[in-house]
């Protein structure tokens, strides 16, 4: 066998699995979208484009697009403007600091959604008994908040350590110039390691928005989409349409659609990206 | 920016919640509308019983399966990738990178079909190739990464001294590869134990349930038992707080490798 050949078979089953598990099902997605498809009732039938001309007028589709893209764009602001002062104390700091702070990012969505659950608990909640009166979780303006606030305690430490990795590969030459030639700390900071930062800032926010526009896991914990559909994320709508409904055709259609999303959220970061080079 | 206010400020903010979780956990339930707990007790935690026994065993054992299979067909890929020639190498690892950020709201619908069509619906094991589209990326990118920070010296003798490129990733690249390997592991241990989307769609029974999906569908009789739930999330917290305190360089290494070298 020549080295071509066996550099393909050692290459084969990893190639095979993630078209397998991720490639083929994207696509037989976009099939089931041009289906109605109820579960129970055995059916298939092609329909073509008829999903999609449902969603453009589905009142839910587009109230749940607003409440993903309002999550993920002060999520993902919250965790850069928390992560990057969270990040020059981490530069300063020691490994003790750096673990704990990792602590929250390992801990699983599904558990820090019922720790921040039960500290907003209406009844005897460590919130509740600080500030009296709000109930979080009820409330149709705060809910959304209180979930933001969960991805903000998980992922600003992933956000910290990225701009930490950005922080570490600027040379100390570049910081050492700027202060032979009067620069004082603040300045140093703004006019030169800021704008030396700025990629692994742009590449920490790809990441960030990316992720945060699929949120599930805190939301169906914390409140499941309500109260009244408050806090209802695209992937919730769709996990309930596919899940609670058994409407795999519809289902597959809301997935299409936060695909194509996502696609665009990431192909317009990558835009940006690619003008800073 | 003054440090001892800030790291206090810090600290308190990230684990000022876990602890208050771990004082919960061990809170007499009739007492949580109290202050403060007049005693400390362990019956939350006996509370929990053999099912939560058995969604720990469950995850660990997803966890484990899912760590095996993507760092044996991971790390046959990423020295591929690495060191040798073949047709769409660069495709994989682009590929790879771009599968890694799809929703997997995306890909659940076929993948519920295809999982029951050939009855691994419902099963363990038929998680474990779903997890593997966020765990096979990870480990292909971090073990070609390692295999090609590896001197060139390394693979053209072993060439020379007879080795077939098959020979070369066994007998010398893998047994030198286990830092990354390591690091592999950790991470992948970690997301799928914490993973939740999958495991809640493609799981039914209660007895088969993972340790997220127990912990999110935990519900009470009447009310909510926060006591066990508290005591069932430290249970979950306590295996990744030995592992962030353990391998703390290597999953911040493994995190932001990418990142770095953009």
């Amino acid at each position: 066998m020549n080295a071509r050949r066996q550099a393909a078979v050692l290459a084969a089953p990893a190639a095979a699995l993630l078209a397998g598990i991720a490639v083929v099902p994207v696509l037989a997605a976009a099939w089931l979208s041009l289906h109605r498809s109820i579960l129970v009732f055995h059916e298939q039938r092609f329909i073509g484009l008829s999903n999609f001309r449902f969603l453009l007028g589905d009142g839910r589709f587009w109230s749940a697009l607003s409440t993903t893209a309002y999550f993920t764009a002060v999520a993902v602001f919250a965790e850069l403007a928390l992560g990057l002062p969270l990040a020059v104390l981490l530069h300063r700091g020691g490994g003790l600091l750096r673990a704990a702070v990792l602590l929250p990012w390992a801990v699983p969505t599904a558990v820090s959604a019922r720790l921040w659950a039960w500290l907003f608990n209406a009844d005897y909640g460590l919130l509740h008994r600080l500030a009296p009166g709000v109930d979080w979780l009820a409330s149709p303006r705060t809910a959304l908040h209180a979930a933001i606030l969960v991805d903000v305690w998980k992922t600003t430490p992933f956000v910290a350590l990225l701009l930490l990795a950005g922080l570490q590969a600027i040379p100390q030459d570049v910081l050492k110039a700027a202060r032979v030639d009067g620069a004082g700390p603040a300045r140093t900071f703004f006019s030169v390691t800021l704008p030396l930062l700025r990629p692994s800032i742009l590449l920490a926010a790809l990441f960030r928005s990316l992720d945060a526009f699929r949120v599930f896991d805190a939301i169906y914990v914390l409140t499941e989409g309500g109260p009244a559909n408050a806090t209802e994320t695209l992937s919730i709508y769709a996990y309930k349409t596919l899940m609670r409904s058994g409407d795999f055709g519809y289902g597959s259609t809301l997935a299409v659609a936060i695909f194509a999303c996502v696609v665009a959220i990431g192909l317009s970061w990558l835009r940006v990206l690619g003008r800073e080079r | 920016m003054r440090r001892a206010p800030a790291v206090a400020a810090v600290l308190l903010f990230f684990l000022g919640p876990l602890a208050w979780q771990a004082l919960t956990s061990v809170w007499p339930e009739a007492e949580l509308t109290r202050p403060l707990p007049s005693r400390l007790t362990l019956a939350s935690y006996a509370g929990l019983g053999v099912p939560f026994a058995r969604a720990v065993l469950n995850s660990i054992l997803v966890a484990a399966g899912t760590t095996a299979l993507c760092l044996s067909v991971g790390a046959a890929a990423g020295f591929a990738v690495a060191r040798l020639e073949f047709p769409g190498r660069r495709f994989l690892l682009g590929g790879a990178l771009a599968i890694s950020m799809f929703p997997p709201i995306a890909t659940v619908s076929p993948l519920y079909l295809a999982l029951r069509s050939v009855g691994l619906r419902d099963t363990l094991a038929g998680l474990v190739l779903p997890y593997a589209t966020f765990a096979l990326p990870l480990t292909l990118w971090l073990l070609a990464s390692f295999f090609r920070q590896l001197p060139d010296e390394l693979y053209r003798a072993a060439r020379v001294d007879g080795c077939t490129p098959w020979q070369a990733f066994v007998r010398v690249f893998l047994p030198l590869s286990w830092p990354a390997l390591a690091t592999s592991a950790i991470l992948v241990f970690i997301f799928s134990w914490n993973e939740l989307l999958y495991a809640l769609t493609f799981i039914s029974t209660p007895a088969k349930r993972t340790v997220p999906v127990a912990i999110a569908l935990f519900a009470g009789e009447h009310v909510e038992p926060w006591g066990q739930i508290a005591a069932a999330s430290t249970v979950a917290v306590l295996p990744l707080v030995v592992l962030t305190l353990l391998f703390q360089r290597r999953i911040v290494a493994g995190l932001t490798a990418g990142a770095v070298k953009e």
